[in-house]
């Protein structure tokens, strides 16, 4: 429909990142147009899920370089340094923001918060609100928002692609899913929020709303996919739905065990197992607080050990957190209690909960540099679409929901003075743009045709073929395979058939959409994977075994072409922290 | 039978605004499976027999609260409501009562996402603490206050249960109310009397009978029917008050 609908800035995606940025933007600009699309209610964003804490230094047994040290190690060094300076010395500010906007942090006696351990961090420094801390995080967020009246919210609304004109981002084109109508929306400046993309895999903690939009529209539109071989596998989700065992567990105290009984952890150089009646467990750093990457790794090879349980829905080993008492489990750590109650039908009070590891996190994503900028003017990004790097090879737990927050702020910030410095709009221009994907939108999925495939059976398809090559290990010809077969996915998908061709609230149409969007985050994944021959941090190959930093010391940059994606690199930056052997154990 | 071939009916409410006039129920043969949720056999649906059904869904694990469908007459999380609790079947999937519908299980939502930006359900404060001061320091038994009330997330189940809010346009409803009462309790906020002047005005809260309707519903335990119920209080002892010529100590107006 063409219509009038123009902003300054212009937020895709309503999660924690995108929150941030609009209160951001608002507080700083009152006097700039700022909207926000979001193809949920915001409060339905994927964020809501996150379990297990927020990382930021606030205690004073704490420091700024031990964060640093932690984070940049946890990411087999491949996280800019100068960005994790950053990011950790705002933490504290941002989280302490948070707190005065009402986010119900669990509080120590004396009324302060309370941190607790986490995998991969020397000391206690993850802020939590029991185990629903995104939940909280994210209600506040968008309570807080809501102060703000003059932000306009286009909610369920779905965006499909960027604008660009005149080599610059200027809006989006999305569909009002009510309507079905194709509408443009311009803006002097966009930042992506959209999330990350676990859905390209089988088995994911992730919604089903996953699906990587923002990655692909940016891709779609020349910028590149930064570091996108690096998927994180989550040691801990319950076999057959994937649902997430937060990491909290074993911060509490609970231990991972193998058919034997054994906490096979320590034969993975992750340190020696201190007895759990023992005052000194959990140790941090070691074991089960070891870093998510090894402790995925570890299960794997339990598994081909033949150490581990099978089940209906795959193998499992027992995650057990009895020793800590149903007191301790109803104060910490009640949203595992009723997950495993509802979801496995054990009362972890009572027994041992089956965990397999499950792809998280993807710690690749549109290429930013600190301030969300990207290398389309106009276009910034923030969150887990975003790849500024913190995460480098391996994102450490509860640093995600903070990163949220710091780099979503600034990703706001400075599109914000983009906006004031670049006001002129092509609107013809951008109205043709939406007249074309309209006319596209119809011919491909408002047009009944016959014989086309299903999208559940291309779907399918490409969630096993990355399973497959690019799940926790990987060689050169499964990675290989899984290149060409999602090749051959992306023409047959030019051909799916769909059911629904009407207008209002088509799910369907949407769910076409986000498929092409993961076909071409697959792709992006799986030829970054194939180019790079070492092993870091979540990626493992076996046909190279080993961290090669005179080569690989780099970002990969996905670049779209008609073909197979180009590769290039980028090198990493480093400050203070020389690249040096990622230790753990006591 | 074995369960592999054991299969349940699903009479589905099918709605679409471009082309019904009115609403029909049809019906569907869906895999029976032990571990299915009425979700994943909705998602059965769409993926392989019929992609035009149209529901609300996300995470899949309770907590999005996007879910929410009427199962066999009663509001439910369809994330969480197993099928076997419904064996034999038929299974009957309806959108959440109280709403008027958009499309199939899809119900318009703008009437609530009104009702709760309208209560200000932000920290209000005269006055900021400064960053640099820290956190705000608040005991755990404070936190206690209104915790319970914080964990609503938004699925409007307690609607679809609520007979006020059916027929009373204005009604705040019970998760709204007990959002405001979530900032009014807690102890950083002193936003309190710019909430209270809306609740009171709420005829709603006055037909409300105290059914507790509402509570048995919420999935979340957050006890909406405790909120109202505390909110009526509140006014009654306020009308009291402001029949006194005089403004007892403590009770600043
Ligand atoms: C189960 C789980 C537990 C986790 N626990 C933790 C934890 O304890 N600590 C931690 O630090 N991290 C955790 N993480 C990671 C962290 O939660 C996420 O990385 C983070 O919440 C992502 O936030 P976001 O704002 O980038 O995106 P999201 O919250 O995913 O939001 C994406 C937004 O983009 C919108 N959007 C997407 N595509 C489109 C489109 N095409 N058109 C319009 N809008 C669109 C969506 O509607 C949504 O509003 C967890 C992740 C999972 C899955
Ligand atoms: S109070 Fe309970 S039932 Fe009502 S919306 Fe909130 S969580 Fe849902
Ligand atoms: S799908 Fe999120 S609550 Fe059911």
């Amino acid at each position: 429909m063409a219509d009038d609908l123009q902003h300054d800035i212009l937020i895709v995606g309503g999660g924690g990142a995108g929150l941030r940025a609009v209160i951001a933007a608002a507080e700083a600009h009152p006097d700039l147009d700022i909207a926000m699309v979001s193809k949920v209610y915001p409060m339905r964003s994927h964020t809501v899920s996150a379990e297990g804490g927020a990382a930021a230094v606030i205690k004073d047994n704490d420091s700024i370089e031990e964060h640093i040290h932690d984070t940049i190690s946890g990411a087999d060094w491949l996280a800019d340094q100068d960005a994790v300076e950053l990011f950790v010395n705002e933490a504290p500010r941002e989280m302490i923001q948070l707190e005065h906007w009402g986010c119900p942090w669990s509080r120590e006696e004396d009324g302060s918060v309370a941190v607790r351990p986490f995998g991969g961090m020397r000391i206690r420094r993850t802020w939590y609100a029991a185990d629903k801390t995104g939940f909280h995080m994210l209600h506040a967020l968008f309570q807080t928002s809501l102060k703000h009246t003059a932000v306009k919210r286009y909610d369920e609304w779905f965006a499909t692609r960027l604008l660009v004109e005149d080599g610059r981002c200027q809006g989006v084109i999305a569909i009002e899913m009510r309507t079905g109508e194709v509408h443009a929306i311009r803006a002097r400046s966009v930042i992506m929020c959209t999330g990350g993309g676990g859905r390209v895999f089988p088995f994911t903690t992730n919604a089903a709303i996953k699906t990587g939009d923002g990655m692909a529209m940016a891709y779609r539109a020349g910028v590149a996919l930064k570091d996108m071989e690096f998927v994180q596998y989550h040691p801990t989700g319950l076999p057959g739905t994937g649902i997430l065992i937060t990491e909290a567990a074993r911060g509490e105290g609970g231990i991972l065990v193998n058919t034997e009984g054994r906490r096979y952890l320590e034969d993975y150089n992750l340190g020696e197992p201190v007895p759990i009646d023992d005052p000194r467990h959990p140790q941090l750093r070691t074991m089960e607080l070891g870093p998510r990457d090894k402790l995925s790794q570890a299960f794997m090879k339990e598994q081909d050990a033949g150490r581990v349980f099978s089940g209906e829905y795959g193998t499992y080993t027992h995650l057990d957190v009895r020793h800590l008492g149903e007191q301790l489990i109803m104060e910490r750590i009640p949203f595992v209690r009723e997950l495993a109650k509802n979801y496995a039908g054990i009362d972890p009070v009572h027994e041992p909960i089956p965990v397999r590891p499950v792809v998280h996190y993807m710690m690749g994503g549109i290429h930013t540099n600190t301030d969300g900028e990207t290398s389309l003017p106009g276009l910034f990004a923030a969150g887990e679409c975003a790849c500024v790097s913190i995460n480098g090879a391996n994102r450490l737990g509860s640093n995600s929901l903070t990163e949220l927050l710091v780099f979503g702020k600034r990703a706001g910030l400075s599109a914000a003075e983009f906006a004031r410095e670049h006001p002129d709009l092509d609107t013809d221009g951008l109205e043709a743009q939406r007249a074309d994907e309209e006319a596209s939108i119809a011919a491909r999925f408002r047009t009944p045709r016959d014989g086309g495939e299903r999208l559940a059976t291309i779907r399918r398809e490409l969630n096993a073929t990355m399973e497959e090559g690019a799940g926790v290990y990987r060689e050169e010809s499964g990675i290989r395979a899984t290149t060409e077969k999602v090749g051959e996915l992306k023409e047959r998908f030019e051909n799916v058939g769909i059911d629904d061709h009407s207008k209002s609230f088509n799910t369907e149409l949407t769910t076409a959409i986000e498929l092409g969007f993961l076909l071409d985050v697959g792709e992006a994944v799986a030829h970054s994977a194939l180019e790079r021959t070492e092993s870091r941090g979540s990626h493992q190959r076996t046909d190279y075994p080993d961290r090669d930093d005179d080569q690989f010391l780099k970002h990969s940059l996905a670049f779209r072409t008609d073909g197979a994606p180009r590769i290039e690199y980028a090198d990493v930056t480093i400050t203070n922290w020389p690249p040096a052997e990622r230790t753990y154990g006591n | 039978m074995t369960t592999e071939t054991m299969t349940v009916t699903l009479e589905v409410f099918r709605y679409h605004p471009d082309t019904d006039s009115e609403p029909s129920y049809q019906s569907y043969e869906v895999p029976y499976r032990e571990e299915w949720v009425v979700l994943d056999a909705l998602n059965w649906l769409k993926d392989e027999v019929d992609g035009t059904l149209s529901y609300r869904w996300s995470c899949r694990m309770g907590v999005c609260g996007s879910c929410g469908m009427m199962v066999n007459g009663y509001p439910r999380l369809t994330c969480n409501a197993f099928l076997r609790e419904f064996m034999p079947g038929p299974i009957r999937v309806e959108p959440l009562r109280g709403f008027p519908v958009e499309r199939d299980m899809v119900t318009v939502l703008d009437d609530f996402m009104e009702k709760l930006t309208d209560v200000k359900p932000y920290i209000i404060r005269e006055e900021e603490q400064s960053l640099d001061d820290g956190e705000y320091l608040q005991s755990p038994s404070q936190l206690a206050d209104f915790k319970q009330f914080s964990m609503c997330i938004n699925c409007t189940l307690c609607y679809a249960a609520c007979p006020v809010y059916e027929h009373e346009d204005e009604f705040l409803g019970p998760a709204v109310l007990a959002l405001a009462q979530r900032y009014n309790l807690d102890s950083r906020d002193q936003g309190n009397e710019q909430r209270q002047q809306l609740i009171w005005a709420d005829e709603g809260i006055w037909d409300c009978t105290f059914v507790g309707e509402c509570s048995a519903v919420c999935p979340k335990d957050v006890d909406p029917a405790a909120a109202i119920q505390q909110a009526k209080v509140e006014a009654t002892n306020n009308f009291f008050i402001s029949l006194l010529p005089f403004t007892p100590p403590g009770m600043g107006r």
